[in-house]
């Protein structure tokens, strides 16, 4: 089962790689993690989107919890909330039929045409994880995709809980 | 007034002292040399020298161990904090704090692999509890109180501190500021635990026909063996030790049924299997102890106490999971204990008890004796007889080790020294000399044999630097005896580089490092040369005992099988 685990931790040089370091030394899955400084700088927050069934799920947040950097950990999926993943998708756009389906199903996608070349565009595209795999799917379809930039997943509950020291 | 500015090195022995460290164990080199000459000139901290940084960390593992105080290592960068990786893991597998100051090369230096860099951090990362990279000399001092407090609290480990040697030179000074109370936002283990489950706990351990107490490591680290050994009393339940956990209860009390596991006692195994509730207490249900997990104990409803959580519903799943203090805990179920009226009654599980007696019977460390042959299993039992039973033992790892555990009654926690979560031949001997270097009145015995003692021998020459009389009895049996006793029971006995082909003289060898050496070949020749052995004080004594190759350890688990489908011996199962 897929889920999506925020983690809060201290902004500290070492603190990444333990995370890292733990998933791959116990054999943990990483689909797609992404990490940045919060509004206060001395905390990180990484998004791990993973997979494993509820004995695997527990372990990994257990063994997340137990690092000493780490503040807390949250399994979204358990609840309620939002998720986000940007992707950049260079396509061949040779001529006018390519350009105007490029674009037409950026506008579907409500995605946004970011760079133009002789022969590219670049498109920009934010939504769940499902949205921009269908969306990349199209695209293919349609023309030749030259190079997928997806930031991996980032998550956030919805109502008043929240992640925070 | 001028406040007063010392180096790095010097800001790192003031930190030490100030938190009452009296031994480093170490070995120097370019990177920490700063350090080596704050230590000549001062003398509250004593620096031991080793012979290869390893032994260093088992040495200082060994002192912790027996003393419960953090052990600290100094090793230099490159090959000598490489060294350490195995002292490191080893410390890491059985919880043991350890403090490992890891020099570096300076700050500029570093990701330009210079001369004896490596990435320690990176390396060690992996088998320590936390890490740290200190860079600068202001922060050296509560980087190290830091360090102290995370090894030695929640599930205790090692915590290695890089010291880049530009942080250590005379020209670059802060003044000395070390906050003792440690604080760390993001570090809070438990320390009591959670009253619903403590409830739930003791509603299940009063209910119960079939009790059984099984206990590790967990209570020999929080020192909690009187609390254990009441609470087996009141409850008149049986009670048994991980190899780990030894000493947790005396050897010798009526209510310890022996070792669990793969080498365990019959009715140890036999009464896990037939249980219907398990009060788990510092244990962390290793595949040594389970045997085949899906197996382990179908009916048993599972209470585990333990500080980590992570040991908890690991391998095996806990219906009553408690995160805590062992200790702490302990005193909690014996406080609820009380508000539910339980009473001792000396009665309690009476039918229990016969049931665990009849196994108990068939005696599963029984041995037979040769004319000829000296058995391994002779040499512990007479080691316990000249050492009263009070000696630390220290031991290696192998067939050797399982005999240890199963001949000699440890009476006290922290009598009983072994690599039991790593596994590391090499680790007995300077363990035992960390021990000896603790309390150099007792009886400190490296039990080991002619494969794990060649593992760390240098050693004694540290033991003639510095006067560290232990006893060392290798139990030899020319071979790698447990490789040996896999191959002759699992791999149609081919013996494929079991042997110890060429073995030194191990009583010239000794003499050589101006020990005593002495060799044991006849069973008649045991008893009085094991007097000799052990009334010589003053000298470290090496006592090689050629004993019965043929011998194997048993009991013994069948492999895939339950906690307790065992061999009782070749042949014969139960």
């Amino acid at each position: 089962m897929r889920r999506i685990l925020s983690i809060l931790l201290e902004n500290e040089p070492g603190a990444l790689s333990r995370i890292v370091g733990l998933f791959s030394q116990r054999a943990f899955n990483i689909e797609s993690l992404c990490v940045a400084a919060t509004d206060e700088p001395t905390l990180s927050r990484i998004t791990i989107s993973t997979f494993g069934d509820d004995k695997v799920l527990e372990q990994i947040t257990k063994q997340v919890n137990k690092l000493i950097d780490v503040i807390k950990v949250a399994d979204l999926t358990e609840r309620p909330h939002i998720e986000r993943e940007i992707v950049l998708v260079k396509v061949l756009a040779m001529n006018n039929k390519t350009r105007t389906e490029v674009k037409r199903i950026a506008d579907i996608f409500r995605g946004d045409i970011v760079d133009v070349g002789k022969q590219i565009y670049t498109v920009q595209l934010t939504g769940d994880e499902d949205k921009i795999s269908s969306f990349i799917d199209v695209l293919n379809h349609e023309t030749e995709i030259i190079e997928v930039v997806r930031s991996g997943t980032v998550g956030i509950a919805r109502g008043e809980k929240a992640l925070r020291v | 007034m001028t406040i007063e500015r010392f180096s790095g090195a010097e800001l790192l022995i003031k930190a030490l002292a100030e938190l009452d460290v009296e031994y480093i164990f170490g070995y120097p080199g370019g990177s920490v040399l700063d350090i080596y000459d704050a230590i000549f000139r001062q003398d509250a901290v004593s620096h031991l020298l080793v012979r290869h940084e390893q032994a260093a960390t088992h040495m200082a593992d060994g002192y912790t161990r027996a003393t419960g105080k953090c052990g600290v290592v100094l090793a230099t960068s490159g090959p000598g904090n490489t060294n350490c990786i195995t002292g490191i893991a080893t410390a890491y597998m059985d919880s043991i704090p350890m403090v490992v100051l890891a020099g570096q090369v300076a700050s500029n230096l570093i990701g330009g692999d210079a001369f004896q860099e490596t990435d320690i951090v990176g390396c060690s990362r992996p088998i320590v509890k936390h890490s740290f990279n200190c860079r600068s000399v202001e922060e050296l001092p509560n980087v190290v109180a830091k360090a102290f407090y995370l090894a030695e609290t929640g599930r205790p480990g090692p915590v290695v501190i890089e010291l880049p040697k530009d942080i250590l030179i005379p020209d670059n000074t802060a003044p000395f500021v070390m906050e003792k109370d440690v604080k760390i936002r993001s570090y809070n283990p438990n320390v009591k635990g959670h009253t619903k489950q403590i409830k739930k706990a003791v509603e299940k351990i009063t209910k119960a026909e079939r009790l059984v107490i099984y206990t590790g490591g967990g209570i020999v680290i929080a020192n909690a063996a009187e609390q254990l050994t009441a609470l087996v009393e009141r409850l008149n339940a049986p009670c048994t030790n991980t190899l780990m956990g030894l000493g947790g209860i005396s050897g010798l009390h009526d209510n310890f049924i022996g070792m669990l596991g793969m080498h365990g006692s019959v009715e140890a195994n036999k009464a896990m299997a037939n249980a219907d509730i398990i009060l788990a207490l510092g244990a962390r249900f290793d595949d040594r102890v389970t045997n085949k997990v899906e197996k382990f104990c179908p009916n048993a409803k599972i209470i585990h106490v333990d500080i980590d959580p992570t040991s908890i519903s690991k391998t095996v799943n806990a219906h009553v999971p408690i995160v805590g203090l062992v200790d702490v805990v302990i005193d909690q179920i014996t406080a609820e204990l009380d508000a539910v009226g339980h009473k001792p009654n000396k009665d309690d599980f009476k039918e229990w008890w016969s049931e665990i007696n009849k196994w108990r019977a068939l005696n599963s460390f029984s041995y037979e004796t040769s004319k000829d042959l000296i058995k391994p299993q002779q040499v512990i039992e007479s080691i316990y007889k000249h050492t009263q039973g009070d000696a630390y033992i220290c031991s290696d790892v192998g067939q050797h080790q399982m005999f240890a555990a199963q001949y000699y009654p440890f009476k006290k926690p922290r009598q009983w020294i072994n690599s039991g979560g790593l596994g590391t031949m090499g680790f007995g001997f300077p363990a035992a000399m960390g021990v000896k270097v603790a309390f150099p009145d007792s009886h400190v015995v490296c039990v080991t044999g002619d494969g794990s003692i060649q593992m760390n021998i240098q050693e004694m020459s540290t033991c003639l630097q510095y006067n560290i009389p232990v006893v060392i009895v290798a139990l030899n049996n020319r071979s790698l005896g447990m490789v040996r006793q896999w191959q002759d029971m699992i791999y149609g006995g081919r013996h494929s580089s079991s042997y110890m082909e060429s073995l030194p003289d191990f009583v010239k060898l000794a003499e050589a490092y101006g020990h005593v050496g002495m060799q044991i070949n006849h069973p008649d020749e045991l008893d009085s040369a094991m007097e000799k052995a052990f009334s010589i004080k003053n000298r470290l004594v090496f006592v090689d005992v050629l004993v019965d190759e043929k011998e194997h350890v048993y009991p013994m688990q069948i492999r895939f099988g339950a906690v307790d489908e065992m061999w009782l011996k070749k042949g014969e199962k139960v």
